[in-house]
C-alpha cells in the first residue's frame, strides 16, 4: 500500500489552494485525488466573471481563477492523479480510491484534507407535482451543457429557485438566443447575489418573481409548460393566483448540498445545518488528522474565501504533520435560530478566528453579540443581513483567551426586521 | 432625480443613490452608498453609457469550447452584436491564456480573449 503524508480529496480551488499551502508550510508528500479529467473542479464551466477580487485584486473568470492555482501547483510540482475516484475513507485514513489505469487501490495517509465541494439540490427533493418530461435540468447541469458541451438545453426556459447558478444561467441562455420567461423564487427575497440579480436579470429585462413557485409541470415526452402561483407567508401556494407559462425547459437552481457521503461513512461528524463536518478554527473534523475545507464544508458564495478557507486546513494540516498543532481548550459554538450557523463550531485553540455566518432571515440594522455565559464579550453591528450572503465576525486571542465557559452563545439582535 | 442601483463591480453589491442633474441632462450630483471608489465609477458609466464584461465561449477546430471574455467592458447595447460575431467563428489549437482571438470586436475597441489554456 502506497504511503502519503497528505492525501487532498479534490482538486478543485478548495483542495488545490490547500495543497498550496501545506506545501509553503513544509508538507512536501503531498497527493490531490480529482475525479474529473482537469484540475479546477467547477470553476472550470463557470465561465462568467468576478472570480478574484479578494484574492487578487481583479476580476477574473472561473477557468482564470483555476489556472492561477493549477500553475502555483505545477511550479511545486504537487503531484495529482486525475479520472480518479475515492470510494472510501477510514477513521484511521486508510483511502480507497479507483481509476482507469490503476484499478482500485489503497493509500495510506497520514493527513487527509477533504475538498469535495457540493452538489446541487435536486428536483426530487421538491416535490412538484406532474409527469417527468425532458426538459428539466438543475441550473449546474444546464451550464456544463452549454460551456463545455456546446448545447443549449432549449429555446423557452422557466427557472424555478434564485440561487446564482440559475441567475448566470439565465444571462447565459438568453446571450446564446434563449428566451427567459421568468425566475420564480419562493421566499420573499433573492436566494443569490445583488449584483447578479442587476447584470444578469435587470439588464435582459427578465422578471424575478418572488414569493412564486411552480405549482404544476405540464408535458409528457418534453416539458410543454409550468403552472406557477404565489405563495403565503406559510410558502403555501395560494392557488387563484395560478398562472401558465409555457416553456421547454425548467432550470432549478434550488440550493446546493455539500457532498459528504463519504464523510459520513467514515463517521465525521456533520452539522445539520451546514451539511458539512463539525470543525474548530484549524478546520479539523471530529477525527484528528482529517479536515475539511470549501464547499464541502459549507457553501460559499465567493471562491476567494473557499481559497482563504483552504488556506487555513492546509497549514493547519502541516502543523499537525509536524506535531506543531495546539488543542489545549474545549469551547463549542452555538447560534439562536436567527444565525443559522457558524464555521467553526468549536475552538481548541485561541488564535485569531473569523467566525463564518449565515442568517435566517433578511434582518437590517441588526447587531451580532457574541455571549460568554451571562457576559457579552464582543459585539459588531451589521446594516444589512441577507440569508444569500455569507457574514463574518472576527474574535480576537485576547478575547477567545478570556472565555470562562466552555460554550459561546452567537446571537442576534434585532433593531429592525426588514 | 434619485435613481437606485445596485453597483455590479463587485460581489458586495452595495445599494448605490445617485443624484442626477434633471436640468443638465444625466449629469451627476452625487453617488452614496459605495464603499469604494470603484462604486462611484461604476454609477457614473451607468448612468451615461452602461458598459459590461461579455463572457461567452467560441468553437475550436476539435469541436471543444474555449470560454472566451472581452479584454475590457463594452457598451451593454453591443453585447448581442458581439455573441453573434464569436458564434460565426471557429479558432485553431492551441491557445493559451491571454490569447487574442478577434481584435476589435464589432469597433468597441475590445478584444476578445482566451480564458483557458487549450491543447
Amino acid at each position: 500500500m502506497k504511503k502519503i503524508d497528505l492525501v487532498i480529496i479534490g482538486g478543485g480551488p478548495a483542495g488545490m489552494s490547500a495543497a498550496i499551502s501545506a506545501y509553503n508550510n513544509g508538507v512536501k508528500d503531498i497527493l490531490i485525488l480529482e475525479r474529473a479529467e482537469e484540475l479546477g473542479g467547477i470553476l472550470q464551466q463557470c465561465i462568467h466573471n468576478g472570480f478574484g477580487l479578494h484574492k487578487f485584486k481583479e476580476e477574473l473568470t472561473g477557468p482564470e481563477y483555476a489556472w492561477r492555482y493549477e500553475q502555483q501547483i505545477k511550479q511545486r510540482n504537487i503531484p495529482y492523479m486525475l479520472n480518479t475516484m475515492v470510494t472510501k475513507i477510514t477513521k484511521d485514513k486508510k483511502i480507497t480510491a479507483v481509476n482507469s489505469t490503476e484499478g482500485i487501490f489503497e493509500i495510506q495517509a497520514k493527513a487527509i484534507i477533504l475538498a469535495m465541494g457540493c452538489r446541487e439540490r435536486s428536483k426530487g427533493a421538491l416535490n412538484i407535482p406532474g409527469f417527468r418530461p425532458a426538459g428539466i435540468f438543475s441550473a449546474g447541469t444546464a451550464q456544463k451543457y452549454v460551456n463545455i458541451k456546446g448545447y443549449l438545453p432549449g429555446k423557452e426556459i422557466v427557472i424555478l429557485g434564485s440561487g446564482d447558478i440559475g441567475l448566470i444561467m439565465a444571462r447565459r441562455m438568453t446571450l446564446e438566443g434563449a428566451k427567459v420567461k421568468a425566475v420564480c423564487e419562493i421566499m420573499p427575497y433573492s436566494g443569490g447575489l445583488a449584483r447578479n440579480i442587476q447584470q444578469c436579470l435587470n439588464d435582459f429585462n427578465i422578471p424575478l418573481k418572488l414569493s412564486h413557485t411552480v405549482v404544476e409541470i405540464h408535458g409528457k415526452e418534453r416539458l410543454t409548460g409550468v403552472t406557477i402561483a404565489k405563495v403565503d407567508e406559510n410558502r403555501k401556494p395560494i392557488m387563484e393566483t395560478k398562472e401558465y407559462i409555457p416553456c421547454d425547459t425548467l432550470l432549478l437552481s434550488v440550493g446546493l448540498i455539500p457532498e459528504n457521503d463519504l464523510s459520513r461513512e467514515t463517521g465525521i461528524e456533520l452539522d445539520p445545518s451546514t451539511q458539512g463536518a463539525i470543525v474548530d478554527q484549524n478546520r479539523q473534523t471530529s477525527i484528528d488528522g482529517i479536515f475539511a475545507c470549501g464547499n464541502v464544508l459549507h457553501v460559499h458564495d465567493l471562491v476567494d474565501y473557499v481559497s482563504d478557507e483552504a488556506e487555513i486546513a492546509g497549514k493547519a494540516a502541516a502543523n499537525y504533520l509536524n506535531q506543531k498543532a495546539e488543542n489545549n481548550i474545549h469551547i463549542s459554538i452555538k447560534t439562536d435560530g436567527k444565525i443559522r450557523y457558524t464555521v467553526p463550531q468549536r475552538f481548541t485553540g485561541t488564535q485569531k478566528t473569523t467566525l463564518y455566518f449565515r442568517t435566517a432571515d433578511v434582518y437590517e440594522n441588526a447587531v451580532i453579540h457574541v455571549r460568554d455565559g451571562e457576559k457579552i464579550i464582543y459585539s459588531q453591528k451589521k446594516r444589512k443581513l441577507l440569508p444569500a450572503e455569507m457574514e463574518t465576525i472576527t474574535l480576537s486571542e485576547e478575547i477567545i483567551k478570556n472565555v470562562s465557559s466552555n460554550s459561546l452563545l452567537v446571537e442576534l439582535e434585532v433593531v429592525k426586521n426588514a | 432625480m434619485l435613481k437606485n442601483l445596485t453597483c455590479i463591480v463587485c460581489p458586495m453589491g452595495c445599494n448605490l443613490e445617485i443624484e442626477i442633474d434633471d436640468k443638465n441632462n444625466k449629469s451627476i450630483k452625487k453617488v452614496s452608498g459605495n464603499q469604494c471608489k470603484r462604486g462611484e465609477n461604476y454609477a457614473k458609466s451607468e448612468i451615461i453609457c452602461p458598459t459590461r464584461t461579455l463572457t461567452t465561449t467560441i468553437l475550436t477546430n476539435d469541436g471543444r469550447l474555449l470560454p472566451v471574455k472581452t479584454d475590457k467592458p463594452i457598451p451593454k447595447d453591443f453585447m448581442f452584436e458581439c455573441m453573434k460575431k464569436i458564434n460565426g467563428q471557429t479558432v485553431s489549437l492551441p491557445i493559451n491564456v491571454g490569447d487574442v482571438i478577434i481584435e476589435n470586436i464589432a469597433n468597441t475597441g475590445a478584444n476578445i480573449v482566451a480564458t483557458k489554456n487549450m491543447r
